[in-house]
């Protein structure tokens, strides 16, 4: 029996990630058999914060209210169905074999393992692999439209290159579908009176009283009152923070705050640097820019990726001949060719336009032809497939793909760094537990396609329902109120910055930071990292930092909606987390998965790890000193998948 | 590009709006639209007025936040395209374009280009939802669903929730919205069991909610960024009746609805 399954992470300054014991096959079902449950008749008076309704939030939400926990959930949007998660289009990973084509619960942790360049937990990805068959029977229960074959089973293909065919999808829109799913689910619990739902009410601090999470402090976004919860236990499912490179594929909103706040407040925070560059994407068309739209990489079964072989090449493509065409992707790794792994796919685009033979407006794009595939399968077969994605392409671009390449460019996607948390999702913080994109686990250093709606289906339906029992189990309901001193200092905290941002009165608008900040992550903390790079922008960020706070301009009042100030607060943390991203990736002197330093790579330009060093996750704690967090080193052991140089050549 | 907008500013909810007059300069036809109010607003934080309050997340057509009238149409001129997926490569250098907020009893104004959509989500509590406690499912493939029947659940599921149908609609109607949730659910066998009672709760909310009621002038169909075809109404209106015949079990809805069907296209 593991003892304390649920108490503090941290013994003696050294991180406890709580795994089970026992073969791996078994650690998760005799975990659960080994934790404490909380009767029926009990749950009711345990309440249970749930910050953000995405699919991790929203699946965690439902669940717990299904079994008659309380629960409050919040978020910024006007209605859970708009988060983040509603955009994700190509499809959810189960390993269910329903093709026969040698797929396993083995097989997907192997890939996963291995496709994170072994930066994650064997356990974790294991338990997330065995999981992944719940999901899919889960979500085709309340009514999520698969795709189908005639016979009327699921449909799967095969998808960001693996060999097996077992990603299941809903066209283009599969988050959508799942993320309708998950809502539906908690619209029927807040129907119910299980779960309250507070929407357009954003997290601003978290509180900690005793050593644990006891509640949150929020700001009502139509009237900009602050104000506090309580809880026994408060689920951070807030999303991922690529947005702090200004241009990426997320939501607008998607931002940091409350995992950075709860990082200030003694959640460590693992790998921040590990931010996943997706190769399929809309090129920048120009200063305007305010997002960037992924293309779904599925689109990489049919199309073949290619730039010209001549620098400084302008012709139009069609005027190229085949024999002047670069087609690197499938020179440089034969065996897997368009589908490499999405980190060796954009960092070969970065390269090839480094060479300045980049095409397009700015030379930082490359082309996506599906020339070959429509003179194959015809332009019908391949409208089938993807119409919904060409039309998309066209709409933003004015160019019709069927004609000419597409043209695309890497940007960021993922953030596979977040909040660490131990096998149960409990953070440093003990009561406090963190789901989805928001914590750190289970992709390592790079996330494989259609694997995070998986782990954020994992965190929210399957996993927490179980680990927050245990937690609460423990702990006896009590009578704490918002009167507490913690959470009265945690509002006066709150207003007073929200009063700060509003009375500087600068010349600069908020958006301004924003870009600024992004092209400093971009330049010396994207796709390629090195030293000099690194050092570069821990001095500018610091010193935009101090601009922003003397220089922003934010209009209007607190009393009102005011989307300036809801976003100079989430740049402001920005400011401080983009330190954090370059601090972490210096001191990783190795190259895994997405992080790439310039200074450890083979011969041939691939990413060099260091085992010796480095096969841990980076947790870092907060001190006061932005510039000096404390390294605490959680060691990876690899006993199932061996410890091997990633290939795909 | 140069453009001149006409904006509904209204503060709050109880404020007086009015439109006010703004010039969009040197704008780029592959701007979107929300990109060209995004330099307006730069500017207008610049000369220390305060920037136009609008709806947006995903800027990709599918979280369904975006959504103003354009010159009087929902989400503007292009067919089947959310305002965020619209292009300035639509209009022309010196057009006038008045942009008003959705108008519609249950959608009141928060702030200028900003409404209150949360009763959609209260329609959903009704019963827009197949009722699967987490642990229950069995296998998925021991579900078999035709595929015409799986796509024609997607073609209705594909809603964004966006209000733009009950914006156009005369009678600021939720039916569209209304019925491709009642259509997705009741396509597929797994949403048999509460079928007729889906339609009635779902309904008898949107009443609640203060939505006028259908009288199938089509303006719905005709502004959807989704498609959602008015053959859906058709068939809520099909469950609807089939609900008075078997009057299933009401879940969620404190009552049964009183209504009479709405009559079928
Ligand atoms: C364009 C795109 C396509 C993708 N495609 C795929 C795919 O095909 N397959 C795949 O597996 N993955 C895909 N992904 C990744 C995947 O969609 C996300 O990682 C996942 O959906 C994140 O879910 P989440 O629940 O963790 O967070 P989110 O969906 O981002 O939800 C965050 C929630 O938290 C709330 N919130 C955040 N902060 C606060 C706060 N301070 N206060 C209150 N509320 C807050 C928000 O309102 C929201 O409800 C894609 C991602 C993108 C960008
Ligand atoms: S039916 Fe169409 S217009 Fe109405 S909310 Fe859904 S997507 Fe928007
Ligand atoms: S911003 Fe999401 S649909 Fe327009």
């Amino acid at each position: 029996m593991t003892v304390g399954a649920t108490s503090a992470s941290l013994v003696d300054g050294r991180l406890d990630a709580k795994l089970p014991p026992g073969p791996i096959e078994q650690k998760w079902e005799r975990h659960c058999f080994d934790m404490k449950l909380v009767s029926p008749a009990n749950r009711r008076r345990y309440t249970v914060l749930v910050v953000g309704s995405g699919l991790a939030g929203a699946a965690a939400a439902a669940s717990l209210g299904e079994l008659g926990y309380k629960v409050e959930c919040f978020s910024y949007h006007d209605s859970p169905r708009r988060a983040h998660s509603i955009a994700a289009q190509g499809g959810i990973n189960a390993a269910k074999n329903y093709r026969n084509d040698g797929d396993s619960v083995f097989r997907l942790f192997y890939d996963t393992v291995k496709g994170g360049d072994f930066r994650a937990r064997e356990a974790n990805v294991y338990r997330l692999a065995e999981l992944s068959l719940n999901i899919i029977d889960q979500c085709v229960a309340q009514g999520v439209p698969f795709a189908r074959e005639y016979g009327g089973l699921l449909d799967t293909r095969s998808f960001g290159g693996a060999q097996v065919s077992r990603t299941f999808y809903a066209r283009g829109q599969t988050g959508q579908q799942l993320l309708l799913g998950a809502y539906q689910a908690l619209e029927r619990q807040v129907g119910l009176g299980t779960v309250t739902m507070h929407t357009r009410a954003e997290m601003l601090d978290l509180v900690v009283v005793d050593g644990r999470a006891r509640g949150i402090v929020t700001r009502n976004l139509v009237t900009g009152a602050v104000e506090s919860h309580v809880g026994d236990a408060v689920v951070l499912a807030t999303g991922g923070y690529g947005n702090v490179f200004y241009l990426s594929t997320n939501a607008k909103a998607s931002n940091a705050t409350a995992i950075w706040r709860a990082h200030k407040r003694g959640a460590f925070f693992g790998n921040p640097c590990f931010t996943q560059i997706h190769p399929t994407c809309i090129p920048v068309s120009g200063e305007h820019q305010s997002k960037l739209t992924l293309m779904s990489e599925s689109l990489r079964n049919d199309g073949r990726v290619w730039v010209p072989t001549k620098v400084g090449d302008t012709r139009p493509p069609d005027r190229i001949p085949i024999g002047e065409r670069d087609y690197y992707l499938e020179r440089k790794y034969p065996s897997f060719g368009n589908l490499s792994p999405r980190d060796i796919a954009s960092r070969a685009a970065k390269e090839v336009c480094d060479e300045k033979r980049g095409v397009g407006p700015g030379g930082r794009g490359v082309y996506l032809d599906f020339a070959d595939a429509i003179a194959r399968l015809g332009e019908p077969a391949i409208r089938e497939k993807y119409g919904n994605l060409f039309d998309m392409y066209e709409r933003i671009t004015g160019e019709n793909a069927y004609r000419v390449p597409m043209r695309i460019y890497p940007a960021v996607h993922y953030t596979m760094g977040g909040l660490w948390v131990d096998y149960n999702l409990m953070s440093t913080i003990a009561g406090l537990f963190v789901a989805g994109e928001a914590n750190f686990s289970d992709h390592g250093a790079n996330r494989l396609g259609a694997s995070a709606l998986m782990q954020g289906l994992a965190d929210g339906y399957f996993i927490l329902p179980c680990t927050l029992a245990d937690y609460l189990a423990r702990m006896r309901p009590d009578t704490l109120d918002a009167g507490h001193p913690a959470f009265r200092a945690a509002e006066v905290e709150v207003a007073e910055r929200v009063r700060r941002l509003l009375a500087i009165n600068g010349t600069r608008t908020v958006d301004s930071f924003h870009r600024e900040l992004g092209h400093l992550m971009w330049d010396y903390c994207g796709m390629a990292r090195n030293e000099a790079g690194l050092r570069h922008a821990l001095r500018k960020i610091p010193e935009l930092r101090a601009e922003f706070w003397a220089n922003v301009r934010v209009l209007e009042r607190n009393e009102e909606l005011n989307q300036s100030l809801e976003k100079a607060g989430r740049v402001a943390d920005f400011l401080e987390l983009g330190e954090l991203m370059c601090i972490d990736a210096l001191h990783r002197t190795e190259s895994c998965g997405s992080h790439f330093r310039e200074e450890r790579q083979t011969p041939d330009g691939e990413a060099l790890r260091d085992d010796e060093h480095f096969a841990h996750v980076a947790a870092w704690e907060y001190t006061d000193r932005l510039a000096e967090p404390n390294l605490h080193r959680e060691p990876l052991h690899f006993e199932y998948v061996h410890l091997s140089q990633r290939s795909y050549r | 590009m140069n453009l001149t907008l006409r904006v509904w500013r209204q503060k709050s909810a109880s404020a007086r709006g009015r439109l006010v007059t703004y010039e969009a300069k040197n704008i780029s036809p592959d701007m979107s639209f929300l990109e060209m109010l995004d330099v307006v607003n730069e500017e207008l934080i610049d000369r220390g007025e305060p920037p136009i309050a609008f709806e947006h997340d995903c800027r990709e057509g599918i979280c369904g936040a975006c959504g103003f009238m354009i010159n009087g149409v929902a989400h503007g001129p292009k067919r089947a395209t959310t305002v965020c997926q619209l292009h300035m490569r639509s209009f022309r250098d010196g057009d006038r374009l008045t942009l008003e907020p959705w108008r519609a009893r249950a959608f009141p104004v928060i702030k200028d280009l900003i409404v209150d959509r949360s009763a959609f989500d209260r329609i959903v509590q009704a019963g827009g939802f197949i009722s699967a406690l987490t642990g229950s499912a069995p296998d998925a493939n021991a579900i078999l669903v035709r595929k015409e029947d799986a796509d024609l659940a997607f073609d209705a599921a594909a809603c964004i929730g966006c209000g733009a149908c009950v914006a156009a609609c005369p009678n600021a109607a939720a039916m569209l919205f209304t019925a491709a949730k009642v259509s997705h659910l009741g396509l597929l066998p797994q949403g048999q069991p509460e079928r007729s009672a889906r339609a009635r709760n779902m309904v008898a909310a949107m009443d609640r909610e203060m939505f006028g009621s259908c009288t199938n002038a089509g303006e719905c169909e005709a502004v959807c960024p989704k498609e959602i075809r008015l053959a859906f109404i058709a068939r809520l209106n099909r469950d609807l009746l089939g609900a008075s015949f078997r009057g299933g079990g009401a879940r969620n809805a404190a009552s049964p609805s009183d209504r009479t069907p709405r009559a079928a296209p």
